[in-house]
């Protein structure tokens, strides 16, 4: 099991390419489960970005996804992200 | 760094991408939009637009004019028009009448659709031209500066207002309502999901079709006028709006931080400018005309 599944706590989690993130909270302040804070860290830009702190709660609903101004963020479920790994994982040679 | 820090470095390195990456011009992201403009939101509703509507994307065009929404685009990878400003809509009108095959949006801001480029969209809207236009109503002239729009509320300031509006704004839904539109809604950016699926909804509709997008500009609107950050627009969106489908347009104009009516207003049927020549030629000059665009008859 990769560190990722150990690690798994909610029905779905985000993703995050900080680097592109402008802080302006929209995913954080909208995310229905309360979900998301700002990182204590910045960005090259100078900007605190999304960070999954209560994990347990994110239901990779996506609706932080569609918010996000900058497409920075987006959520899945791991039901989803299973099926879409299953789906393109390269069969081993016998 | 946080255990969830962690977690998303080693996410971010795995196949997936955010499902709205295709759609948009990587080269060129990230865009110029200030954080907490509303731009991109609307436009991230756009892209799942796209998706939902099923269309071959290879027959859609945007035409933009300029301003902060007229970057919209440039930003998409579709075929792109970027036009002079409040020529967006004559420009779709040649490409829609060039081309009947190609499904046209014009994505543009208040200013450019209804200062300048007013005149254009009451006669597109009054013939029934086959588009869809969105038009981004941040209430200002956002790449200028914060002028004063024909959608600013009475009240705010403005850079060519310092002592506050004082001039009656355009209800645009009204507007395309009157002028003959065959879809009209309004939607906020705090109403995500109702934004994509009206864009979709317009986006399989024919004749001219209006959608307009509540949006902060925090840059300029917000911050002149101390209603905070984008975020705080949107949640005041959140708070104030109601949606009340199938009212009336005239009924529905915004005055400033007031109620917020959103809904699809109007849902009609009506022949197309296209279609309109069509019968009409067939009619007076009978097999000596030749249906242009659409299928000809009996075919
Ligand atoms: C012919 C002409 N007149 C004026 C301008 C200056 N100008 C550029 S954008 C703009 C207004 C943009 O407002 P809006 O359409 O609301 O877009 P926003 O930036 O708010 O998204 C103006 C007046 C111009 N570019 N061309
Ligand atoms: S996917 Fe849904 S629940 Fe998870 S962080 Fe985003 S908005 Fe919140
Ligand atoms: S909505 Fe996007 S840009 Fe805004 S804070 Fe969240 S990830 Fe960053
Ligand atoms: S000036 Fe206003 S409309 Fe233009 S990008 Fe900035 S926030 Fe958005
Ligand atoms: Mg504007």
């Amino acid at each position: 099991m990769s560190a990722e599944e150990t690690t798994r706590k909610g029905k779905g989690t985000v993703f995050v390419r900080m680097e592109v993130c402008k802080g302006c909270s929209y995913c954080i302040d909208f995310c229905p489960t309360h979900a998301l804070d700002f990182s204590k860290e910045f960005n090259q830009k100078g900007y605190h970005f999304p960070v999954l702190n209560r994990a347990e709660d994110c239901t990779g609903c996506d609706l932080c996804g569609l918010f996000c101004p900058d497409f920075a963020i987006f959520g899945a479920r791991w039901k989803d992200l299973d099926e879409k790994r299953q789906k393109t994982a390269t069969p081993v040679e016998p | 760094m946080s255990e969830s820090l962690d977690l998303h470095l080693a996410l971010a390195e795995t196949e997936l991408e955010n499902p709205v990456l295709p759609y948009l011009r990587q080269d060129r992201i990230p865009h110029i939009w200030c954080p907490g403009c509303g731009i991109g939101t609307s436009v991230n509703c756009f892209c799942r637009a796209l998706t939902d509507s099923g269309l071959d994307l290879d027959k859609v065009a945007i035409v933009s004019g300029i301003g902060c929404t007229g970057r919209t685009a440039g930003y998409l990878n579709l075929d792109s028009f970027h036009t002079t400003h409040g020529r967006a809509i004559p420009f779709a009108t040649g490409l829609k009448l060039g081309n009947p095959d190609l499904n046209v949006v014009v994505y543009s801001g208040d200013g450019d659709l209804f200062a300048i480029g007013g005149n254009h969209f009451f006669h597109a809207a009054r013939r029934n031209m086959d588009i869809l236009v969105i038009c981004v109503n941040n209430f200002t002239y956002g790449m200028t500066g914060g002028q004063v729009a024909p959608t600013t509320p009475v009240g705010p300031t403005q850079t060519t207002m310092p002592l506050g509006n004082f001039e009656s704004p355009f209800n645009l839904p009204f507007i395309a309502d009157a002028c003959g539109a065959t879809y009209v809604s309004r939607w906020t950016v705090y109403h995500v999901r109702q934004l994509a699926k009206a864009m979709k909804e317009a986006l399989n509709k024919k004749g001219f079709r209006f959608i307009e997008v509540m949006s902060p500009c925090p840059t300029l609107y917000s911050r002149r006028n101390r209603l905070g950050d984008g975020v705080d627009q949107v949640k005041y969106y959140k708070e104030n709006s109601v949606i009340k489908n199938g009212a009336d347009t005239k009924d529905i104009g915004l005055g400033y931080q007031g109620e917020i009516v959103v809904g699809k207003f109007v849902d009609r049927e009506r022949a197309t400018w296209l279609e309109s020549m069509n019968d009409h030629f067939s009619k007076v000059l009978g097999d000596q005309f030749k249906p242009y665009g659409g299928k000809p008859e009996g075919v």
